[in-house]
């Protein structure tokens, strides 16, 4: 760790002035918001994240951290813990999706520190990023290379890569958020933006170091999820090499709007396959209006990875992908729905 | 001396708490890492970043510059500092025979190529990230390819190679035949205690706070390092926060922390971050088995040979040659073995929890359930037919082996009975079920011992031995040991362990310490009983009783009828405590050993009679351990929700830690088999999953029963006490069931660890 300093917003207007001027991508910004801390100090521990200046947010806690749902959706403060979102009842009733994404993330302790807004927003998992020993890598030196490449990589993504970086998105509760068409309310230097969640991260391309569209002192203060008739059919199912405490090996998040066994609608998102929250967009197309049965889930299953691309250490990946979806959309049609 | 030892109070065995729980549990107990001396200074490793090659430039200027920053140690400053010490697998001390700072060459990943020291820890690592580093670099290798079979022409190392008869031809003409390759990957012991070093100087009067399985070799090491005489030295590790084999061997850290604080007049503080600790200290290196197996109609063995492949450092020939227990497991007439050692751009590996068996019965354990697949036979049984009392090797008996009674009393703990043989066939709802079997053995290795105990007036005893508490339960077991024999509560006994300052006590390593210290611990209250019973015989209710039959019993001297109250004994023969002093030399020991043995162990020189060099016997101990694994159908990721280990180990001295010792030994075994693995980019030979979220072991979830069956085992030839060791029992064989488990449910046998749901998909 470097020396910074440190300070605690006093409100939201003066926390986005302080940031705000800074000309790096936000993530390498030299001014970082504060929330649960549970990736920004782990990476400024390990020297990965060198900000000068650490502007603590959770003074604003009182403010970004409800938790409301109305008929309309479900609307939660950026900085409501994910342990709060997770076994609030009528999340879990109304979105189990979500408050299962968020249950099966991280430990007890670190969902009790991690906000939601920070969730969002961690970094990569990918062992070359985290370790600066390692020269090449476009994420934390852009035009270093890529080490992961031909190296191990068994944890990379397979979805959304690029010949510059291979990084999973690591989170979970942003693929319930993805399925959902959720929105993210944003607030900046000109005011507040309410734009969809799936335009906030951005594929590597060659800039894989610009991980979101946030513009430097943008602060997320909100997520907004609308209601659905799929909304109360919906779980995620993390496959992973341990019980708890651990990343997705591949993940899917799974909302149905079943009729008679036929699909009316279909959202799915998949995790731990791809560079960023993954919407299988494909996937969904393919049930619309069928009976959703094994073979059907299949058929989807291979239409979500047709554009799989493997490395060497994650070969297995596009198969491991598509059978948990599948095993995902079959427990998510079984669902007894009261 | 030859005294009737004999355990005949109600102490030893007896299942009590660990005395030292609450200091642990309240923070109350000091661990090395938590020592905090006025004026410390803190120091931070800088460590190399490539595998091979050499430093061509060094700038310190950036780090200098740091505020706080007061000194810092490089190859320019120190080269010449640090004495070249023997390595440990050679008689000597070092965990690795690379000296530190010494030179600008590169033998491996994090290799220590500066420390820093500042007034804080904050300062220390920042300066550390500064300094600037130019290699020539040249091109590494990380060793084997464990995925692919070796050939034999590898750099080859002869083991001790136990042999007997002509395997070739018995293998030729077996009726069936296993041919099977196996591996095991890198494994890293990450205590949670991290490698924490405080070194103080007062005048030439060195004090080393180090977390150490062996104080006596740490004391003596760092000062033939440093080029000083031991009694300059003194050790202290009361309390370890886990170890495994890894704080055994003293590692170069040490000695620059102690030059740091000379050179600075203040003591110096380090304690290696957990990705340093990687390379800090020592690991389990990658193996390869070749195995062969023959055997007739019946299953009865004919032909086994086992060669093995381990990596070692270009610097040390390391190696565990695991194929000494390998070789006389079952009763086999024809067996061959060898092993290779292939050196490597890589540290020096060592000691892990049962070093040698892990690896080696992993490759032979799923050998024998392949035999039983191929025969259609309960792989149980083929276990009894093969069982053997007699090495086959040397032909000589074991000391005791109760590994038949282990396998029964397993088997019906676990419900074997109720298996279906036929891979596949065991279901519930989306997961399919397997159980698998495995043997567990570890020698039993005993050696000298020093210890003094006092007994004071007021009834109370002190207990003083260097030996060591990894976590085990040593303090426990050796309070038992001395209430027992001194006949008064466990309250009143007072252990001190973890001080070169005591009289000097076996390295915690190869299970040993409970055996050695406390057969020693008997001898010395033997000696006190033997005072008290003499004067006793004299005048007082006791007079004139023979003083072999007076016996310290529930706070009284007891003898031929009559008692008398251990104070008014004490009190007799003087006003001060009445101290026992014990150098206890193992019965089984060789000439050698009963010449030399107290002054090795006095210069911290390991000297241990192990399993087969025992005289007229083998020692061993045995266990059976049975697993439940479900595999998901769809998506095969791989769970252990039941676990069933019996073991037999002779005397239990404190059944509660022992059992918490298998027990942790079993979770470990889970580790073994499906998560831990020192991932290493083959490219370069650095390792990448240098962390606690990156290298996995199981966490609380992933663990629900573990039964652990303690099966009573007298033996009356391995030592006075008939004590075995338990501390590396546990986790041997574990990853061989997990794997026979897997085979049962999927139909896939997996012979690569760790098995992973790719494995199976
Ligand atoms: C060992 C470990 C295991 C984990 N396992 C999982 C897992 O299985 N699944 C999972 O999903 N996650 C997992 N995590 C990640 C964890 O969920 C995230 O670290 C956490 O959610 C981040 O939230 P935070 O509030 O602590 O963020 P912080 O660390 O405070 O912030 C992270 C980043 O976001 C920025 N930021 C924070 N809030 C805002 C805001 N409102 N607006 C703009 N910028 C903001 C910060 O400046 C910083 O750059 C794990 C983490 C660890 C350490
Ligand atoms: S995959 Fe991305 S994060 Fe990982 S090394 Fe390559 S560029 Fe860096």
């Amino acid at each position: 760790m470097r020396p910074f300093s440190y300070e605690r917003a006093h409100d939201l207007a003066s926390a986005i002035r302080a940031a705000s001027h800074q000309a790096d991508a936000p993530l390498h910004a030299p001014i970082q918001f504060l929330a649960g801390g549970t990736t920004l100090l782990d990476l400024m521990k390990i020297d990965v994240m060198r900000p000068d200046r650490v502007i603590d947010i959770n003074p604003l806690e009182k403010t970004f951290s409800e938790i409301t749902v109305t008929p309309m959706g479900l609307r939660l403060g950026a900085l409501a813990r994910m342990s709060a979102v997770a076994h609030h009842p009528a999340v879990e009733r109304e979105y189990p999706v979500v408050s299962q994404a968020l249950k099966l993330g991280a430990s007890a302790q670190l969902r009790n520190m991690a906000s939601l807004g920070g969730n969002v927003l961690q970094r990569t998992r990918c062992s070359y990023f985290r370790d600066t020993s390692w020269h090449e890598c476009n994420k934390r030196d852009p035009g270093s290379g890529c080490a992961a490449l031909q190296g191990l990589n068994r944890k990379h993504a397979i979805l959304g890569t690029s010949e510059h970086c291979i990084a999973t998105y690591p989170g979970d509760f942003a693929q319930a958020l993805i399925a959902l068409d959720a929105a993210v309310e944003i607030a900046g230097a000109k005011g507040n933006r309410e734009v969809p969640f799936r335009t906030l991260h951005k594929l590597p391309g060659d800039t894989p170091h610009i991980e979101t569209s946030l513009a430097t002192g943008e602060i997320i203060v909100s997520f907004h999820i609308p209601a659905g008739a799929y909304a109360r059919r919906s779980l995620y199912l993390k496959v992973r090499d341990r019980e708890s405490y651990e990343f997705a090996s591949a993940s899917a998040a799974v909302a149905l709007d079943l009729a008679d066994g036929v699909v009316r609608e279909a959202r799915i998102a998949l995790g731990g396959v791809a560079t960023i929250p993954w919407r299988a967009v494909e996937a969904e197309d393919v049930l619309k209006g069928t009976m959703l049965d094994e073979v059907r889930a299949r058929v989807a299953a291979e239409a979500a990875f047709a554009g799989a691309r493997t490395f060497g250490g994650n070969d297995f990946k596009p198969e491991l992908g598509r059978r948990t979806l599948v095993r995902a959309l079959l427990e998510a049609a079984a669902l007894e729905i009261r | 001396m030859s005294v009737q030892i004999k355990a005949n109070g109600d102490m030893i065995g007896r299942a009590v708490p660990r005395i030292d729980g609450r200091l642990k549990v309240t923070g109350a107990a000091c661990y090395p890492s938590d020592v905090v001396l006025d004026d410390t200074a803190h120091a931070f490793l800088v460590m190399s970043t490539i595998a091979r090659g050499r430093i061509s430039a060094l700038d310190l200027t950036e780090a200098q510059a740091v505020d706080g920053v007061i000194d810092i140690l490089t190859y320019e400053n120190t080269k010449g500092k640090v004495h070249k010490v023997r390595f440990f697998a050679l008689g000597g001390y070092t965990s690795t025979s690379i000296v530190p700072l010494d030179t600008r060459k590169i033998w491996h990943d994090g290799q220590i190529i500066a420390m820093v020291v500042a007034e804080t820890f904050e300062a220390a690592r920042e300066a550390a990230y500064m300094i600037r580093v130019d290699y020539m670099e040249r091109r590494a290798v990380s060793g084997l390819d464990g995925r692919k079979p070796q050939p034999r022409a590898a750099a080859g190392f002869l083991s001790s190679e136990p042999g007997v008869g002509d395997p070739e031809t018995a293998y030729q003409e077996a009726d069936v035949k296993i041919d099977a390759y196996y591996s095991t990957p890198a494994q890293h012991h990450n205590a949670i205690e991290l490698y924490a070093t405080t070194c103080a100087w007062s005048g030439d009067q060195l004090t080393v706070y180090e977390s150490s399985q062996y104080v006596y070799g740490l004391k003596n090491g760092v000062a033939k390092q440093l080029g000083i005489r031991p009694e300059r030295v003194r050790a202290v590790s009361p309390f370890v926060g886990g170890a495994f084999g890894s704080k055994a061997a003293i590692t170069p850290r040490t000695a620059l922390v102690a030059i740091a604080a000379k050179r600075l007049g203040r003591p110096v503080k380090l304690v290696a971050t957990r990705q340093q600790g990687f390379t800090v200290s020592s690991y389990r290196a990658e193996t390869q088995h070749h195995i062969k197996l023959g055997a007739d109609r019946s299953g009865r063995l004919t032909s086994l040979s086992h060669e093995g492949w381990e990596i070692s450092s270009r610097a040390d020939d390391y190696k565990v040659a695991g194929t000494d227990t390998t070789s006389l497991l079952y009763a086999c007439p024809n067996v061959a073995t060898h092993v290779n050692i292939v050196h490597a751009d890589r540290s020096t590996p060592g000691f892990m929890r049962s070093p040698a068996e892990v690896p080696y019965m992993f490759a032979l354990e799923s050998a024998m359930d392949e035999l039983a697949v191929k025969l259609r036979m309960d792989p149980v049984e083929l276990r009894r037919l093969n069982d053997t009392q007699i090495d086959p090797i040397n032909q000589k008996p074991f000391s005791s082996r109760s590994l038949i009674a282990c396998y029964d009393r397993a088997a019906a703990a676990f419900g074997w009975a109720k298996r279906n043989p036929e891979p596949g066939s065991m279901q519930d709802r989306d997961w399919l079920i397997g159980w698998g079997c495995a043997t567990a053995c570890y020698p039993t290795n005993i050696g000298p011992a020093e210890v003094r105990v006092t007994l004071a007036p007021n009834g109370k005893a002190r207990v003083r031995t260097a030996g060591h508490d990894l976590g085990t339960g040593a303090y426990t077991a050796i309070a038992l040991t001395a209430a027992e024999f001194l006949g008064i509560p466990l309250e009143d006994v007072n252990v001190e362990l973890g001080d070169s300052s005591l009289p000097p006590a076996p390295v915690a390593g190869g299970s040993n310490a409970t055996a050695s210290i406390c057969n020693a611990v008997a001898h010395a209250c033997e000696d006190i009983r033997e005072r008290l019973a003499r004067a006793a015989s004299h005048e007082g209710a006791l007079r004139g009783v023979d003083p072999a039959v007076i016996r310290l019993r529930e706070g009284m001297l007891v003898g031929a009828d009559k008692s008398e109250p251990l104070k008014s004994a004490l009190l007799r023969i003087g006003f001060g405590p009445v101290e026992g002093h014990a150098k206890y030399t193992p019965e089984v020991a060789s000439v050698p050993i009963k010449l030399l043995g107290h002054t090795l162990l006095s210069k911290g020189i390991p000297v241990l009679t192990v399993g087969t060099s025992a005289g007229n016997h083998v020692q061993y101990a045995f266990g059976a351990e049975f697993v439940e694994v479900r595999v998901h159908k769809r998506t095969r990721e791989i769970r252990v929700p039941r676990l069933v280990g019996a073991f037999a180990a002779g005397r239990i001295v404190s059944p509660i830690t022992a059992r918490s010792q298998l027990l942790g030994a079993l979770i470990w075994g889970v580790a073994s088999a499906l998560h831990e693995e020192t991932e290493i980019d083959e490219r370069v030979a650095r390792y990448v999953n240098k962390d606690l979220a990156d290298y996995m072991i199981p966490v609380s979830a992933d663990i629900r029963d573990v039964e652990v069956i303690l099966v009573p085992e007298e033996d009356n030839k391995v030592n006075a006490l008939g004590i075995k060791g338990v501390g590396e029992l546990g986790n041997v064989g574990t990853n061989a069931a997990i794997a026979n488990a897997v085979y049962h449910a999927t139909g896939r046998r997996i012979r690569n660890l760790p098995i992973r749901m790719e494995d199976l998909l």
